[in-house]
């Protein structure tokens, strides 16, 4: 049987991964950021997983607006970088884990999720900033992944209460996969930011923080509050939080807060970073 | 559930990008998708003008691309990450690039975020500001 041993959230800023790519995480702006991801890359090599399931969104890089799937769900061997309109990110390519994919996505339409199956994705920032982050620079991944794109982009997105629930169901799937591997589940984007119109720059630190609480302590709580709450208190661009509900459905009814760090700014971004272990 | 896509008209500088603005924007969007090849981004570069005429924008959202008008590209349907493929393509920050849509330099807006960022107090809404 396979189990989910950890939730990882984190913000998924591209300016982060230019720092990376281009040698620049010492510098004065960024040592203190990089520095709060120091104990979380020691902490996933202590506790390796065969496979990461990375709720992220695309930023208009892989989907336009031909398609737009609510929830998608990679279910590919191999995922490559996107071209986000300066040549794609110098990161190894994103390899797949088909057979659990193909359970995970299955599982979750007979729950009556109507998963948009992903044959063919390249994954953006979203995804491969979280990786940097805690992984560095390596020549290959260490992880087997599974890309789970969300639009956070366009409105209505999916209500938390569905994020929530979606990834309850992700927790039943994995635990109904029949190899003995170990899954570790993603939630990525936010925290606190607009970047765009005459309130560009909205930080809400105090809220951020507030949410990161409810998130480990009651999401059946968390789950209710409005898209309108998030735009208002977390900037427009703030609504990715969402994605983070997805992570802690996954986790189960308790969990324990491993560790946690917050940083402003990055870029334009509030940047949290979270590491929850299941109790049960 | 009925939609209401009105409920974010009252949040003060701030586009919500909603369905019925994907709408209004689709061939804007597309052809900032267009730029994400080099060889696009190299035709575009080479006579913007020229490449814009090859997509179904209203004179306005061409207007606005050619005068790196982004908040006008906002209130023509655009959404910054499509938008981003403009400035990107340009080797543009997104700080460089949002800043130019507030009352701020670049330097002040940096300076701002540096500090902490912009403070919500003041900002939640339109009607406790006296915009609306």
């Amino acid at each position: 049987m396979a189990r989910i041993i950890a939730g990882i959230a984190t913000s998924h800023v591209p300016a982060v991964g230019h720092a990376v790519d281009s040698g620049r995480t010492q510098d004065d702006y960024w040592k203190p950021m990089f520095e709060g991801y120091e104990f979380s890359k020691q902490w996933v090599k202590d506790n390796p997983a065969d496979v990461d399931i990375i709720v992220y969104n695309d930023h208009a890089s892989y989907f336009g607006m031909d398609i737009m799937p609510t929830f998608g769900i990679g279910t590919a061997g191999k995922y490559d970088i996107c071209d986000e309109g300066y040549g794609p990110r110098p990161v190894p390519v994103v390899m797949g884990h088909p057979a659990l994919s193909t359970h995970l996505a299955a599982s979750l339409i007979l729950d009556d999720f109507d998963m948009t199956v992903l044959n063919r994705l390249d994954v953006d920032h979203g995804l491969t900033v979280p990786m940097s982050l805690m992984y560095g620079q390596p020549d290959a991944w260490p992880t087997r992944v599974i890309p789970f794109p969300v639009n956070v982009v366009m409105y209505p997105q999916p209500s938390g209460e569905r994020c929530f629930a979606i990834g309850k169901a992700i927790r039943d799937a994995v635990q109904n996969f029949d190899e003995d591997i170990t899954v570790r589940v993603w939630g990525t984007g936010g925290m606190s930011h607009q970047i765009q119109g005459a309130r560009a720059g909205l930080i809400n630190l105090p809220w951020d923080i507030q949410f990161m609480d409810d998130l480990i302590n009651q999401p059946e709580v968390l789950q209710y509050k409005p898209h309108l709450e998030y735009m208002i208190e977390a900037g427009s661009e703030g609504v990715e939080l969402i994605m983070w509900l997805i992570m802690r459905g996954a986790l189960g009814d308790k969990v324990d807060e491993v560790y946690r760090f917050n940083h402003v700014p990055a870029s334009n971004t509030s940047v949290g970073h979270l590491i929850l272990k299941p109790r049960d | 559930m009925k939609p209401n896509f009105e409920q974010f008209n009252d949040i003060p500088g701030t586009t919500i990008f909603t369905m019925q603005m994907a709408q209004k924007g689709f061939q804007l969007n597309e052809f900032c998708m267009s730029l994400r090849t080099q060889e696009n981004r190299d035709r575009f570069h080479a006579d913007e003008r020229k490449y814009l005429d090859e997509w179904e924008m209203s004179e306005d959202q061409k207007q606005a691309v050619l005068t790196r008008d982004f908040q006008k590209m906002l209130d023509s349907g655009g959404n910054v990450y499509f938008l981003s493929k403009i400035f990107a393509a340009e080797g543009m920050s997104y700080v460089q690039a949002v800043s130019t849509m507030t009352d701020m330099n670049v330097e002040q807006y940096q300076a701002m975020m540096v500090a902490g960022g912009r403070n919500i107090e003041g900002w939640r809404s339109k009607k406790e500001r006296g915009e609306a």
